[in-house]
């Protein structure tokens, strides 16, 4: 190869070119773009500030950059390293190469402090260079280790645009935030085809491994977006919430008054009934600030960014449209993780509770529900921003505990004027206290018994009491709740908490 | 042919739809008891029932066919 310059600037060329034109065809054909297309739509101005090893690999045939673009660029003018596939020369492939550029634009991230991105579209492991890119210290486990080390101090985003096999489906798995594009973003250890050989089972890749069912059933996607430029808003709007590092906080964003504010008349009457949280949500919140984080994963619990004033608060809200609001244990690990995202990068956090407790029965016993809880318990407790604790009609059993109850240590705990705490609601406590008394009364006897020992009960959980034991710290209206959350918010920022002298946490799974 | 199932381990307490009635996406066909809340459970597609799968009182678990539509 001759070093001229219009052999240099042909070279270049072919190589931003990507693979065939072929697979350029396909692609388009399956509404996938171009990786440096996908770059241009994600980073401000469209532009790649600068790239490393463009022209990695380039003595050999057909591997242009090796498969993989790595660089920086700003969004929302700040720095964010990224590493995007290249699904167009050898379907995204990892040689050698490939995964020493993502190793060392990680390592660039690391010591800038800067948020990683990892745009993926990756069949797995290019099976010819396995000696040079599987095993070593610098093969692909290196990625993985790296991006474990990376975990909490500085932001890191996984959109996914095509499949993520076998190895490569832990670049996802040790991502913040995941965004799978719906049809062609995939994730699975071993391809229908492996399974079918392996195991005999025969499934579509869509069952297996497709954006729909690791966003609902596996948890292992967060956002799923029904195309590539959903795709990179969600990665945009996610990226305005979040700091750059961990030693930072998020900037605070321009906003406008949530249009409807009355949260009064969303709340039934009778506390068994339903009600939509995520319209109570968005009437404390900043107009169209609402960013929910895994949506359709475990929705009988919320997860969602808002703003509040412009500040960025993480809220975790029970829903009682969906399974009563009951915990089970993919919600717990759904708030466990998502808190922890939020502490991670000084997110203040903020518990609506409307709770009956955690799920019972054998279903949910067998699948472990004590542990997770336990997760989520542990993500809350030790959680170290700022917490506000709100009970919005009950707050049961465990469930006061797992939305931050008083004896973990929120800011506060408020509770608006109809707010019930309890170890149990007032029929499963009545039953359970006098269930042998109720037996031996005539049955003519027994409602008016039971009616009565309810309303003893209920004034005994009544709000009103809880104050006055100072377990509540204060009664609000639940019209006055967004100011009163803009004042406490204001004040807690100054928040610190020291660290129990000890190297980490036993933290259960 | 679809089915509509309990979404969580509950007594049945209201079948809001019959044999024969049209549900909408997202329309509420039957309500639980669980936990000492109501649980509406709502259509996920539409169509007309086909069979009531479940009687008001009975316990169902979680994933069992309250509803066949069509």
């Amino acid at each position: 190869m001759v070093n001229t310059k219009k052999d240099h600037l042909a070279i270049q060329q072919t190589i931003e070119e990507g693979g065939a034109a072929k697979y350029h065809e396909s692609n388009s054909a399956k509404g996938k773009k171009f990786v440096r297309d996908r770059l241009a739509d994600l980073l401000d101005d469209g532009s790649i500030t600068f790239e490393d090893g463009k022209f990695a690999n380039n003595m050999a045939e057909g591997l242009p950059a090796d498969g993989v673009v790595t660089g920086m660029g700003t969004i929302h003018g700040e720095s964010v390293c990224f590493m995007a596939n290249d699904s167009t020369v050898k379907a995204g492939s990892w040689g050698a190469r490939t995964v020493e550029k993502i190793i060392r634009i990680q390592e660039t991230a690391e010591r800038l402090n800067t948020p990683m991105l990892y745009l993926v579209d990756s069949a797995g492991a290019r099976i010819t260079d396995q000696i040079d890119m599987f095993p070593g210290r610098r093969g692909a486990g290196r990625i993985f280790h790296n991006q474990i080390r990376l975990s909490g101090q500085i932001p890191q985003i996984c959109l996914l645009f095509g499949p993520s096999a076998a190895g490569g489906a832990y670049i996802p798995a040790f991502c913040d935030f995941v965004i799978m594009v719906d049809q062609n973003a995939s994730m699975y250890l071993g391809s229908p085809r492996m399974a079918e050989m392996v195991i005999g089972e025969k499934v579509s890749l869509e069952e297996m491994g497709g954006a729909k069912m690791h966003c609902s059933v596996s948890g292992c996607g967060d956002y799923l977006a029904q195309d590539e430029d959903e795709a990179i808003i969600a990665a945009r709007q996610y990226m305005r919430y979040m700091p750059k590092n961990c030693h930072e906080k998020p900037a605070t964003i321009d906003y406008t008054l949530p249009s409807e504010q009355d949260v009064q008349s969303l709340l039934p009457n009778n506390q068994n009934a339903p009600f939509d949280m995520r319209v109570m949500i968005k009437r404390i919140a900043d107009e169209d600030s609402l960013f929910e984080v895994k949506e359709r994963f475990a929705p009988e619990l919320l997860t969602a960014f808002i703003t509040i004033e412009g500040r960025v608060i993480g809220v975790v809200a029970n829903q009682p449209k969906i399974k009563g609001g009951v915990l089970f244990h993919d919600s717990a690990d759904k708030a466990a993780r998502f808190m922890t995202i939020c502490d991670a990068y000084n997110i203040p956090l903020l518990f609506l509770a409307d709770v009956p407790g955690f799920m019972i029965g054998t279903h949910v016993e067998r699948a472990g529900i004590i542990r997770h809880g336990a997760k989520m318990l542990s993500a809350m407790s030790s959680a170290t921003v700022p917490r506000i604790s709100v009970i919005v009609r009950k707050a049961y059993g465990a469930g006061l505990y797992a939305m931050s109850g008083p004896a973990f240590e929120p800011d506060c705990t408020l509770a608006f004027p109809e707010a019930q705490i309890a170890v149990m609601g007032p029929e499963a406590a009545v039953n359970a206290v006098y269930a042998n008394k109720i037996a031996e009364l005539p049955e003519e006897e027994r409602q008016a018994f039971v009616q009565e020992k309810r309303k003893e009960y209920q004034e005994d959980i009544d709000v009103y009491r809880l104050a006055s034991e100072m377990i509540i710290d204060e009664i609000i209206k639940p019209n006055e709740l967004r100011n009163e959350l803009i004042r406490r918010f204001k004040q807690y920022e100054n928040k610190t908490v020291s660290q129990p002298n000890k190297k980490r946490s036993v933290t259960p799974v | 042919m679809a089915t509509i199932t309990s979404t969580m381990a509950g007594n049945l307490w209201k079948v809001l739809k019959n044999v024969g009635d049209t549900v909408e996406a997202g329309e509420e066909v039957a309500i639980l008891e669980s936990m000492k809340m109501e649980i509406p459970i709502e259509a996920e597609s539409a169509g007309v029932v086909k069979q009531v799968q479940k009687n008001e009182g009975e316990f169902v678990n979680e994933g069992d066919v309250l509803f066949e539509i069509e």
